[in-house]
């Protein structure tokens, strides 16, 4: 029986590295935590944690329902942390135009065809097809990271969540 | 009707003491004997272990010279411009450029790849795997024998849209050759309940990534796993040490998912030491443009790396229109 230990992170059980400068700055590395982001969270903020040009990576904290959301290209979420439920819908019309970038929060549930669904655990990436509407859900609090691009529900907040000193 | 240019390699016959070929490419000459590589060019030469210089080849034939310098040491490497590739020695090293033996040449990209195709091949001995882990691997040292061709020629795995869906790149399995490595045999084999309706096959979809990292047999090797227009994430196995330092032509993340890297970085023109960042689960850090960075990786562990795929962005960096951190805050 291998004694290997394979260390993964948690909202329960996480410790953070850091930059350690010779001469630099630390905000250049634009360091944080998806574990810490998502523990001083709302529930389903978007909160970028990575960012290159017009593409995002935003970490959630999934905890009860979501709101309904809609996205004109695709998005996908890797839960870190918990289980997580993507509920998805194809709209009878769409909902967002073809150049719209990054999603966008829906008032209420679509109108249209269920599609499916995914229950998702630690470590498992599921796709969140272009012009469809999904929902998440959780029912314990749980960390989930989405490759998107930055769009109306991004929230940028670098200079809380980022290392700023050593 | 196309037409494809056959690239020459510029190849001596083997050596009859060591058994391993010399090669040359323009100015650069090329040797290797039971434990060194020894690289000339006009102004100098250098020397460097032979599994260092291989790890390093592997990686950069592997990746078609990546985005921007692949430095195999702190002297030589290559500065990918996609199309047509640097080859250097002394030119990103402060004492070298000073003293003005730095030396580069630059050709298209087929044709170096061609020479480095051969050279990997020749002096990569069987049982020697340039891209495991070295508790992994045979030796790379001693004379010639035999080759590892199954090992060097490993296709780099790119999901068009995500990993698993109908018709893109294939979820690993025992079955399919990827066993779990002796690193991730703790690491959970389940699978994302995924219920379709009728006709949602291909776009109600998930797999389980970690799954599927624990089962990499490469070290280092970023693959695209899912796709963003260009925005790719490239997760990647990662054991001992970065076989280069990778000079950044544009911003990279990384995200580490499990375990530990530690990065050494330095300034990506000089070599000079700016920073040591430390990774651990959850972490989430870019490498600016500006830098060469090298990572160090005790256990087996589990980083994703995010590309910005772009083409324009070095020439925006070059030219100050784009600037080499990504958020400014």
């Amino acid at each position: 029986m291998s004694d290997v230990k394979t260390v993964f992170g948690s909202l329960a059980n996480y410790q953070k590295g850091g930059v350690a400068v010779i001469d630099d700055d630390p905000k250049n590395y634009v360091f944080s935590n998806v574990f810490e982001v998502a523990d001083k969270s709302k529930p389903y903020e978007r909160v970028a944690v990575g960012k290159n040009f017009q593409y995002v990576i935003e970490c959630v904290r999934a905890e009860g329902d979501s709101p309904w959301y809609a996205c004109a290209h695709d998005e996908f979420a890797l839960v870190m942390d918990g289980k997580v439920e993507i509920r998805l819908v194809k709209p009878t019309d769409p909902l967002v135009p073809e150049d719209k970038s990054g999603a966008i929060k829906l008032a209420a549930a679509p109108k249209g065809k269920k599609m499916g669904r995914v229950v998702a655990g630690r470590g498992h990436m599921t796709l969140l097809p272009k012009g469809s509407a999904y929902q998440f859900h959780a029912d314990a609090p749980s960390v989930v990271t989405i490759q998107t691009i930055a769009g109306d529900v991004t929230i940028e907040r670098w200079s809380e969540i980022c290392q700023t000193a050593e | 009707m196309s037409s494809k240019t056959a690239y020459s390699v510029d190849a001596t016959e083997p050596d009859n003491y060591y058994g391993y070929r010399r090669f040359k490419k323009g100015k650069f000459a090329f040797r290797r004997d039971e434990y060194f590589v020894h690289i000339d060019w006009p102004k100098g030469s250098h020397t460097l272990p032979a599994d260092a210089f291989l790890r390093a080849l592997q990686r950069d034939v592997a990746w078609n010279f990546f985005y921007g310098t692949v430095n195999f040491d702190s002297v030589f490497g290559t500065l990918n411009h996609y199309g047509t590739v640097d080859m250097f020695a002394g030119t990103f090293n402060d004492a070298y450029k000073s003293a003005g033996l730095d030396y580069l040449e630059t050709y298209n990209a087929e044709d170096l790849m061609t020479t480095f195709k051969a050279i990997l091949d020749d002096w990569t001995n069987a049982g020697y795997d340039p891209f495991a882990a070295p508790e992994e691997t045979d030796q790379a040292y001693g004379r010639k024998h035999g080759d590892n061709r199954d090992a060097i020629n490993r296709l780099r795995v790119t999901a068009k849209r995500m990993v698993g869906i109908p018709g893109d790149t294939p979820v690993r399995t025992d079955k399919t050759g990827y066993p779990v490595n002796r690193q991730f045999a703790d690491v959970e084999q389940d699978v994302p309940e995924v219920q379709a309706e009728p006709g949602f096959e291909k776009e109600v979809a998930a797999f389980n990534l970690f799954a599927y990292l624990s089962r990499s047999d490469v070290t280092w090797n970023p693959s695209v796993c899912s796709v963003v227009k260009e925005s790719l994430y490239c997760p990647t196995s990662e054991e001992f040490t970065l076989p280069v330092e990778h000079g950044n032509d544009r911003v990279e993340w990384f995200m580490q998912m499990s375990d530990e890297i530690v990065w050494v970085v330095k300034d990506k023109d000089t070599g000079r030491p700016r920073a040591r960042v430390t990774c651990k689960p959850g972490d989430i850090c870019a490498m600016p443009a500006d830098i060469r960075h090298q990572g160090f990786s005790p256990k087996r562990s589990m980083l994703l790396v995010w590309e910005n795929a772009s083409n324009e962005i070095p020439k925006l960096i070059n030219e100050g229109r784009a600037p080499v951190v990504p958020v400014k805050f």
